[in-house]
Formats: structure tokens, C-alpha cells, sequence
């Protein structure tokens, strides 16, 4: 089943002018530990941001600078106006409506909001306070269960865990393969009718994998499950349209893709959004306050609760614009390119070895792996002596790390602003780590 | 980064000191450091003697990068054999030293190859692998302690 909707192949694209990008990106001209040159390799973790991102940002305040959807004056009207702007520029990136689109403060909150959905539900319908129409899909029973993979950042995991702490549901998990692919094969047998929620990456930070979706909504559509992507490792790099995709919600993070840190989006199909109970309640989100109760807005005002991050939105929508001028199809067949020389650099050096796919199929830019005799940390620590910034540790990923039968990794992660230059220093320091320790 | 990895901490990494889980103990802890993953296990076993208490023995398991584990190794060393506030002394030594952002170098008079922990203070990420075991033997104490306050 190819999916060439989230998938462009990267056929037929001219290549990206990696110099010019690393222009708008002052950042990367600073140096590093005593001299040396900033090599970049931890995108997957946070990405750097261009000056067009922070121009954007402080044009803002510069110039428009009020709380939005309230106030009588011309400010607040500005400044609404470059909120809903941001939003509709934002949906438009991943081929869907503005008002299905909600801002949260990263990933990890968006993902919270879906989970939460299912919490609040379950403990309102339990003492019978209202609950929006269509909210049953919402309300768990004790034995109702959660789908989720066994790649799982931390972000699509603890929460639901929480859920079925909560509520009596019980977590099942999709198992992985040595090669750090999943198992798809046993998801006939994990879909049952008591599956209430199919929660999933759609790329994994720890491996690299892209999971095929279709599968997935397949299932999930054959018992009337509620389908949640964590997109965070997808949105950044590959060409996205929510609406065909066919899940129901769909969370990422700005910081990934050039935006601002404290700013995240949860995308949803309009019935599921207007199906959910709030998440954080307060000022913004409501419809009506009496000291005896309060009904709610719709979406997608009802999930954001006070003064919301305008800045942060008018820069991620600058981000947007900066990406889709590249290219996104560019930016996957370059990053490929990338992961590729990895790869193959790797492969060739004795007492290295990658964890997850060795091959460019189906595979992002993230590649961990693991140094005989070397601790991830410690090879990291080598990398930073000679300028190059890589993840170490358990990602966030700690199950998937023991279902690879990796205590940790180290991890490195290409954007639009590297190029082979970058791939090829990595490699060079990563040829001397064992030399450090003697590792033999 | 010779400053972090010295050949005195690259040797305790490579031959760790007293390491594997001994009897008798009094104490036992399980430590990580969420961050990185790193673990421990360690046992503690104290001796009253004439009314002083000793350490009498330190036992460890565990995995992580070479910082924590020859930290464990050099703890080891450091404290094994030490009056209970010896040892105490010798752990705020160590802590004071790792967290001082490469302020104190130590007195390898009276820390020996602890002082090699020194440049690792000039590394905030790589301070909590260092402590990890010096945290857990802390924590050890507290537990094998208690115990006796409580009968």
C-alpha cells in the first residue's frame, strides 16, 4: 500500500541551494566549543529558525501588539486579524480548514487535548453533566481499549496511560520488529470492538520509520475507533494533507519546522473537534458564564482557554511560507539524500551500527544508532568536542529503545540548512570515537 | 574534552571497582536518570564498631556512560572502609567539586581519584551522570538509617 499523498516521491526536483538557505539562519555561522564549526544534526529535537520566522515575530509586536478577539480598538483588531490569518496560512500548509485547526502550546499539549477528551468525557457522562452532542464517542468503559505502537514517543503514551488510569481502559500496543518497523501483521488481532482509540506516529523520532497510515484507518474504521496521529516527525518533512489522510486528529509542533517554540497545533475533522468537551477551561473558550455554570464556544475556540500565543502563531505561519517556497517535495528528496550518505557512511564503519531501517524506504531523516563498547552519551559527548550537536539518550522513546535492546542511542537528524558537508564531518567524528575510548 | 574523559576516569570505566551486588546490606536503592536512562542499583552495607559506624561495604550494579560508571568505581574506592562521616564528607566534597561550574578543583590529598571529576563540572549536562551513584549511596544511607531510628 504506497501513500503517495504523504509521501512525494522525490523524483524529478531540483536540489535546494543549501548555502543560501544557511544564510537565513545566522545561528549556524556561530562557532563552538573553543572554535570549531557548528555541525547541526539535532533538527528531529528542535529545529533552528530563519530570520524571516523572527522578523515576523517581532513585526508583530513592533507593530500590532494587543489581545486578540477582545478590545475596541484598532490594535486588537490587528492583532486578531494576524492570529486568524496565522491560522488559516497554517491549516492551508497541511491541506486543511482553519477552523479545524487548534492552537495549543506544543505537541505534547495537542496530544493531551485529544486524551483528555476521553477523561472528561468519561467522568462527566458518569455523573450525567452535559457533555457536546456526539460526545459518546468520548465516553470510556472499564475494559474499553486504547490502541497505541510500541515506538511511541513518550508525548502519544503517558497520556493515554493516564486515560486508562483514569477511566478503567487498557492500553495494547502494537509490538515492533528487529528492524524497528511494526508489526502490522498482529493488528487485525489488537483491532477488536472493544478498541475505543488507535493513537499512532506517523514517523518515529527514535527510528526513523514512517508508519503507513491506511492500515491503521482501515482498522480503526471497521470497529468506529477514534484515530490520533502524532504527526511532530512527519509535518516538517514530508508534504501533508490532513483531510485525505483519513484520521481524525492530527497534532504537531512548531518548533519542528522553523516555527517558535509555544506553539503546537491539534488539526481535526469539524465533527470530532465539536464532539470533544473542553481541555483547559477559562476566559476565550466560553459561550456563557453564570455562577451556576457555563456553556462552551465551538471549535476551535472551545480548546483555546486565555490569551493565546499570537506571536508564536504569526511567526509558525512565517515558517509555513518559508518551507512551501522551498518546497516540500525538495525538502524530502534532499533530506533523503542526506539520510542515504548516513546511512551508507555507517554501514561502512566496523563496531557502528544503526537502530531502525538501514535503508532509505520509508524513512525519515532521524538515524540513531549505537557504538560497540561506547556508551550513547559518551559518543556524543565526542561528536560535541568536534562541533557536532546530536541527541543522546532514550528520546523519549524509553519502550522502544528496550524493544530494540538499547539501553539509549545516540541520534542524528538532517533539516533543509544541511548538506553532505554536514553528513561527512559527522562521519569523520564519529570515526574517532572509538579511538577516545579505546574501544576495540 | 580531556578535561571530562581522563585516562583516571577512561581506566575506572574500563575496570570498575567493586562492582556486582554483595551480601550482607542493609539498604538497597534503584536510581535513574530519567534524562538519558542511565540506572543503578546499589547496597549498602554499615558496621557499628566501638560506637562508630562504618561503611563496610558498597555494592553495585547498573549501566550507563562512562562518567556514571566510574563514578560508582571511584565512589567505591572512596568511601568503602570510611567512618559513616567520612564518608558523608567525602560525598559534600564531591558534590561541592562537580557542581561548583569548575570553580573548586579538589584536593586529591584528601579525594584521590575523585579529583578527576573536576572537568566534568565544566559539563552541566554530564554533573547528574557523575552524582548518579554518589545520589544513590546518599539515599542509601537515609533508608539504612531510618531503619534503625525505627527499631
Amino acid at each position: 500500500m504506497s501513500l503517495d499523498v504523504t509521501h512525494p516521491r522525490a523524483s524529478g526536483t531540483t536540489p535546494l541551494d543549501v548555502d543560501a538557505i544557511r544564510a537565513d539562519f545566522p545561528i549556524l555561522s556561530r562557532d563552538v566549543r573553543g572554535g570549531g564549526r557548528l555541525i547541526y544534526l539535532d533538527s528531529a529535537a528542535t529545529t533552528q529558525k530563519p530570520l524571516s520566522v523572527l522578523d515576523a515575530e517581532r513585526d508583530y509586536y513592533l507593530t500590532s501588539n494587543a489581545a486578540v478577539h477582545r478590545g475596541a480598538h484598532q490594535l486588537a483588531e490587528e492583532a486578531t486579524e494576524a492570529y486568524e490569518g496565522a491560522r488559516e496560512r497554517i491549516a492551508r500548509f497541511v491541506g486543511g480548514q482553519p477552523d479545524d485547526l487548534v492552537f495549543t502550546r506544543n505537541a505534547t499539549e495537542s496530544l493531551n487535548l485529544a486524551a483528555y477528551a476521553f477523561s472528561n468525557a468519561t467522568a462527566k457522562a458518569a455523573l450525567g453533566s452535559a457533555l457536546p452532542e456526539g460526545a459518546d464517542r468520548f465516553v470510556l468503559a472499564e475494559g474499553d481499549e486504547i490502541l497505541v505502537t510500541q515506538m511511541e514517543h513518550h508525548a502519544n503514551l503517558v497520556p493515554w496511560q493516564e486515560v486508562c488510569a483514569k477511566t478503567g481502559a487498557v492500553l495494547r500496543w502494537v509490538p515492533l520488529t528487529p528492524e524497528g518497523r511494526l508489526d502490522l501483521g498482529e493488528l487485525d488481532n489488537l483491532v477488536t470492538s472493544k478498541t475505543r482509540v488507535i493513537s499512532f506516529t506517523h514517523q518515529s523520532n527514535l527510528l526513523g520509520t514512517i508508519v503507513p497510515v491506511e492500515p491503521f484507518v482501515r482498522a480503526a474504521r471497521s470497529v468506529g475507533a477514534v484515530t490520533v496521529l502524532d504527526a511532530c516527525q512527519s509535518v516538517p518533512h514530508m508534504g501533508m494533507d490532513v483531510e485525505k489522510l483519513g484520521v481524525d486528529l492530527v497534532a504537531w509542533s512548531g518548533h519542528k519546522m522553523l516555527g517558535p517554540t509555544g506553539i503546537g497545533c491539534l488539526w481535526g475533522r469539524s465533527e470530532i473537534l465539536a464532539a470533544m468537551p473542553p481541555f483547559i477551561s477559562g476566559g476565550s473558550m466560553i459561550e456563557m458564564v453564570t455562577m451556576e455554570g457555563s456553556t462552551f464556544a465551538e471549535p476551535p475556540k472551545r480548546f483555546e482557554a486565555g490569551v493565546p500565543m499570537v506571536a508564536q502563531a504569526v511567526g509558525l505561519a512565517a515558517a509555513c511560507d518559508y518551507l512551501d517556497a522551498l518546497g516540500m517535495d525538495r525538502i524530502t528528496a534532499h533530506e533523503s539524500a542526506l539520510t542515504a550518505r548516513a546511512l551508507e557512511g555507517i554501514a561502512a564503519m566496523d563496531g557502528v551500527r544503526v537502530v531502525g531501517p538501514t535503508s532509505t524506504e520509508e524513512r525519515g531523516s532521524a538515524v540513531s544508532f549505537v557504538v560497540d563498547g561506547v556508551h550513547p552519551h559518551d559518543v556524543g559527548q565526542v561528536l560535541d568536542s568536534s562541533g557536532v550537536a546530536v541527541r543522546v539518550g532514550h528520546h523519549c522513546a524509553w519502550p522502544g529503545c528496550r524493544a530494540m535492546d538499547v539501553p539509549a542511542t545516540t541520534r542524528m537528524s538532517t533539516y533543509i540548512y544541511n548538506g553532505l558537508d554536514d553528513v561527512d564531518d559527522f562521519l569523520q567524528a564519529l570515526g574517532r570515537v572509538r579511538q577516545v575510548f579505546g574501544a576495540h | 574534552m580531556q578535561d571530562l574523559y581522563q585516562e583516571i576516569i577512561l581506566d575506572h570505566y574500563r575496570n570498575p571497582q567493586g562492582k556486582g551486588l554483595r551480601e550482607p546490606f542493609e539498604a538497597q536503592v534503584h536510581h535513574v536518570n530519567p534524562t538519558c536512562g542511565d540506572e543503578i542499583d546499589l547496597r549498602l552495607h554499615l558496621d557499628e564498631r566501638d560506637g562508630v559506624t562504618y561503611v563496610d561495604d558498597v555494592s553495585y550494579a547498573g549501566q550507563g556512560c562512562s562518567i556514571s560508571q566510574a563514578s560508582a568505581s571511584v565512589m567505591y574506592e572512596s568511601l568503602v572502609g570510611k567512618t559513616l562521616d567520612e564518608a558523608m564528607t567525602a560525598l559534600a566534597r564531591f558534590q561541592e567539586m562537580v557542581q561548583s561550574k569548575g570553580e573548586i578543583s579538589g584536593d586529591e590529598d584528601t579525594m584521590g581519584d575523585a579529583v578527576a571529576f573536576a572537568g566534568v563540572a565544566k559539563y552541566p549536562a554530564r554533573v547528574k551522570c557523575a552524582l548518579l551513584p554518589w545520589m544513590a549511596w546518599k539515599d542509601a544511607v537515609v533508608r539504612a538509617t531510618e531503619g534503625d531510628a525505627h527499631g
